[in-house]
């Protein structure tokens, strides 16, 4: 336990409006200093940020274990509002001011560094709205709630391949639930895990298929869903032939991302590539994906940050040639991946993917997607990629080239990861899942050699990936 | 040869099962040989102040049991003689823990007891209740181990895939529910204590009749009678129980299936620890609960913290505020249908379609059929109403003189420790000694994992006591993971609270959730039967590293005024 005065003398140099109740504590008197929000965003009303307290003296992250109050209720001085478990013990916070919850940043589960911001407090109940639109802006940036779903399924990159091949491949299921009692497809009927892990993989019920008895929906149907989701979620929008939908004989004009597509490729042809490969064994990679999926985490966060923290030791991957003179050293590692969306191809960029962690990592992932389905991502969050990641690995696709897109150094593809029998050094013959990878690269600044110790690095780092979870 | 029966004589304990009738009737004639106080092979091992008077009465016995006899008592036959008049000083009707408990103790008050029993001895907690569910929950509480990739891992434990064979969790349940039945049967045939078979009822004042249904019945006379007929599984109105889709506890503890989906109906310690072996053994629950809150009984801050752990990552859902008006068995390849409606509105709400059932909607008093109209009792929902001494009231609120009920009949606390507690109440003021037993001292326990224990009020108690009396009430609380031993074992969640007055030390109630929680609770429960004051016990020293000292630091935490005199311990009528 930690002493009441750090204790109370901590929430104060936090700046924090919330202070950790445990015995006793509740009597003293602490002036609280909440920041008012007035950073970029000018808002004048008294919006106020609560903060993950410090209620230990060792304490540098703390989870929230349970939001005691939901968003909109209103709080009185003194009453709980979150209950946080530090690295000594679960404690009530309470608040200091009255208001309104006016929005969770980051929801039950999920962890947060001391200090930073986890909900925002309205003084009333008209700046509720506004603080939420303030919430959404800073979520992106700020390590926030919930889960996103693994979505590897909706990711291809720009090769020759039609992408309208690609999006048919895809399984598209939309059908409502067959359960006898759902009375139409009106009721749903999932298992009270999956419903859990529906909720935590962000799967909408409505669009899964029960296998289970009488036709309810189980676990397993929520989790194949999931792996589908994106792919099927974005057809499942408009009608079912429509995919397929080609009319033969007939001559359809590019969309302005088909467009903007084919420039590039065309451009791609001034610069000279190259390309290495390398087989890399994933067993440890997909124990460690199958302990953290729980936690929201997706292979294609994991596979970004990997490869971003290869490059961290590899500057020069990371680099480009702008102007055909000299080499343009990247200050920061942004992971672009590509994505099939809607007829086209997308790449939103994981900025920082060396320094977030793997969990703000896919949870930022599912947020991009969802704005890439959208359509809304902000340039910044579709330009600024380093270094680009291509999967097709979920299509069975063991091995492919891709092309570099312009203004990047360097673009890799990753194959299926299959159980290969691989021969051992000592004479013995064993079983052991492979991926390949293929990189392809602008040989103006980026050299064979340094392409060969890239690789080895990352595939140390995949082959024993316990750096990937710090 | 001596110790050993003496063990045997002078206790419950699974020792006594394995001797049998030949050996003991062969006992009092070695014994007799060898010894010179007779009295003192019939009691050696229990304190010999407790059988003062009782030394005619021994000789009588040894020489009964010299000539065979047909009566059911084969052992060691009979104990003392019966009050002038009376078949026997006591008869207990019911022969569940209650019983057992106030017979092992007339005996001991050198009382001719009789215990009648119409289903099998050792009642619900033996056979459907406590005890084969510890069984279970001992299995699921590994299973949840083995399963914990993460928990193994961070011992660096490697296990395989963790299964399980129904059929031989169930059988461990079922062997030892027999197990603890053939020991509590033999301790009281070996005290003893005449088992009468049959149900048993009460003719008239000191009268009571037993026998079968359409068979031979039997009237016997008693000086007092205890009526000790516990309980049933509640089924409430609507709720067609087929015992294989649709089962309470009953059907549960014998584990014939694990359904994929079940709803648990009641989420009291019984739901909660059924949810506890299903879910571990791979079933996914589904609570319904007629009060807003889960867990309700338990003090909320332990309930909140219950819920955390023990629901939200398990793969549990739930519905509070619903009742379940009507659950129709699977049927016809239809499943099992339960509608629900909310507890405030009664509007429909939803209808659930599972897997299975199980109705733990609590217990009703097994109370139909006992004669209570021949002393002119009525029942209270089945209650038989008693006073703080187990005094069974009439219908016009005067006692009815020697007759006594406890345990679930009553309704005072349904617990089996406390029906024994009560039992044993009785058979002090039977045998010329006034006792009224402290309710608040009783501890309860759910053997979740982790477990759950309790002892005294719950803070909103304590709070509403605090205010009508016009004391203050402080609150402190520790957590198991700043102690050694729970961290040790990777078992740090949990928090021991303790509410107190910090005006004179005394111990209101102490609540744990935590690693063995259970097991810990006792030293507060006795704090409060003998009436110690914090100041006092935290001085007790608890050997280090343990989980005991949870409990310490507990009590090390509260802040009891200074100036309170450490030596006010005195005894609390008990």
């Amino acid at each position: 336990m930690v002493s009441l005065s750090k204790q109370s003398m901590m929430a104060q140099l936090l700046n924090s409006s919330f202070t950790p109740t445990t015995r006793g504590l509740r009597r003293q008197s602490i002036p609280s200093i909440t920041q008012t929000t007035s950073r970029k965003s000018q808002i004048q009303a008294k919006i106020r940020e609560i903060f993950m307290p410090a209620l230990s003296s060792t304490m540098t992250e703390g989870k929230i274990v349970s939001w005691v109050k939901s968003e909109g209720d209103k709080l009185a001085k003194g009453e709980s509002v979150v209950v946080v478990e530090s690295d000594k013990a679960d404690m009530d916070v309470e608040t200091f001011y009255d208001g309104y919850l006016a929005a969770i940043m980051v929801e039950e589960g999920g962890v947060a560094a001391v200090g930073s911001a986890i909900a925002l407090l309205a003084e009333t109940e008209d700046e509720i709205a506004q603080a939420l639109s303030k919430a959404k802006e800073q979520s992106s940036s700020s390590s926030s709630p919930a889960p996103p779903p693994p979505p590897p399924a909706e990711t291809t990159i720009p090769d020759p391949v039609p992408v309208a091949t690609v999006v048919k491949a895809a399984p598209v299921t939309v059908v409502a639930s067959t359960h006898p009692a759902s009375d139409g497809g009106k009721r749903i009927v999932a298992s009270p895990y999956a419903k859990k892990l529906a909720k935590e993989l962000n799967v909408d019920l409505s669009g899964v298929v029960g296998t289970g008895p009488m036709g309810r929906i189980v676990a397993k149907d929520v989790e194949a869903a999931a792996v589908s989701s994106v792919a099927a979620a974005a057809e499942s929008a408009k009608p079912i032939s429509a995919a397929p939908g080609v009319e033969l004989g007939s001559v359809v004009p590019f969309t302005t991302m088909q467009g903007a597509v084919s420039r590039n490729m065309v451009e791609s042809l001034g610069v000279p590539t190259f390309r290495v490969g390398y087989t890399i064994t994933t067993d440890a990679l997909d124990a460690l994906y199958k302990k953290i999926k729980p936690k929201g985490v997706t292979m294609t966060a994991l596979l970004a940050k990997a490869t971003a923290l290869a490059l961290a030791k590899h500057p020069v991957v990371n680099s480009s040639c702008r102007d055909g003179k000299s080499f343009t050293y990247n200050s920061s590692i942004n992971i672009a991946v590509a994505v099939a969306i809607d007829g086209g191809l997308i790449t939103p960029v994981l900025q920082n993917a060396d320094k977030v962690d793997i969990y703000s990592l896919s949870r930022n992932w599912k947020e991009l997607v969802e704005k890439a389905r959208a359509k809304q991502l902000q340039p910044q969050e579709y330009s600024t990629g380093t270094f680009t990641l291509s999967n097709l690995g979920m299509f069975g696709v063991d091995r492919f080239d891709a092309i570099l897109p312009p203004g990047t150094g360097a673009i890799m593809a990753v194959g299926a990861s299959q159980p290969t029998v691989v021969a051992t050094k000592d004479g013995r013959i064993g079983m052991k899942s492979q991926m390949q990878v293929n990189v392809t690269a602008d040989h103006r600044v980026i050299y064979g050699a340094d392409l060969a110790q890239f690789l080895q690095t990352l595939a140390k780092i995949i082959e024993d990936p316990k750096d990937l979870t710090f | 040869m001596q110790s050993s029966i003496s063990l045997s004589l002078s206790s419950a304990s699974p020792i006594s099962v394995r001797s049998d009738g030949g050996a003991n009737s062969a006992a009092p004639d070695l014994f007799f040989s060898n010894s010179s106080t007779p009295n003192q092979l019939r009691f050696c091992g229990l304190r010999r102040e407790a059988f003062s008077g009782c030394k005619s009465s021994n000789n009588a016995v040894l020489f009964k049991q010299l000539r065979p006899k047909t009566k059911i008592s084969a052992s060691l036959s009979s104990n003392g003689n019966s009050a002038k008049g009376f078949d026997y000083d006591l008869v207990i009707i019911g022969a569940g823990v209650g019983g057992h408990g106030a017979a092992l103790h007339a005996v001991e008050k050198g009382l001719k007891t009789a215990i009648i029993e119409g289903d099998v001895v050792g009642g619900t907690c033996v056979n459907r209740g406590c005890v084969p569910s510890k069984a279970l929950l001992a299995v699921s509480g590994r299973m949840r181990e083995l399963q914990n990739e993460h928990h193994m891992k961070s011992f660096g434990l490697q296990v395989e895939a963790a299964g399980y064979d129904r059929q031989g969790v169930a059988d461990h349940a079922q062997n030892l529910a027999t197990k603890i039945r053939n020991n509590l049967t033999n301790s009281m045939k070996s005290l003893g204590v005449d088992i009468l078979t049959g149900f048993g009822s009460v003719v008239g004042p000191q009268k009571v009749k037993y026998g079968t249904v359409g068979g031979s019945e039997t009237v016997i006379t008693a000086k007092n009678i205890i009526i000790a007929t516990g309980s049933v599984p509640f089924v409430p109105k609507g709720v067609e129980v087929d015992g294989k889709t649709v089962i309470t506890s009953d059907h549960a503890l014998k584990l014939e299936t694990v359904p994929e989906w079940i709803v648990i109906v009641g989420s009291g310690y019984i739901g909660l620890e059924f949810s506890d072996v299903y879910t571990a053994l791979g079933s996914e629950v589904t609570f319904v609960e007629a009060l807003d809150q889960l867990m309700p009984g338990f003090d909320p801050e332990i309930g909140k913290l219950a819920q955390r752990v023990l629901i939200n990552p398990r793969k549990i859902d739930y519905h509070t505020g619903v009742f379940a008006t009507k659950i129709t068995p699977a049927k016809d390849g239809k499943p099992v249908q339960i509608e629900l409606i909310d507890a405030k509105t009664k509007e429909p709400k939803e209808t659930l379609e599972v897997d299975a059932a199980l109705i733990a909607t609590g217990r009703a008093p097994f109370t139909n059929g006992l004669g209570l109209e021949n002393v002119n009792v009525e029942t209270q929902r089945g209650f038989i109403p008693v006073d703080e001494r187990m005094r069974v009231i009439d219908s016009k609120g005067e006692l009815v003189p020697h007759l006594y009920c406890i345990g679930d009949a009553n309704g005072k606390m349904m617990l089996a420790h406390a029906a024994s507690a009560q039992g044993i109440s009785v058979v002090e003021q039977v045998s010329g000694k006034d006792h009224v037993l402290n309710h608040l001292s009783i501890p309860a326990a759910c053997f979740t994992h982790p477990e759950i224990s309790m002892v005294g009020l719950t803070e909103p108690q304590a709070r509403e006591k605090a205010e009508k009396e016009g004391f203050e009430i402080s609150i402190a609380k520790t957590s198991f993971k700043a102690n050694t031993k729970a961290l040790a074992e990777n078992e740090g969640e949990g928090i021991a609270k303790l509410i107190y007055r910090p005006d004179n030390g005394e111990i209101l109630g102490v609540h744990i959730f935590g690693m063995h929680a259970a097991d810990l609770i006792h030293e507060a429960s006795n704090a409060i039967a003998l009436g110690t004051r914090i100041q006092d016990i935290k001085y007790a020293v608890h050997a280090h590293p343990t989980l005991s000292e949870v409990i310490d630091e507990l009590f090390k935490s509260a802040k009891v005024k200074s100036d309170v005199s450490s030596a006010v311990a005195e005894p609390v009528p008990v």
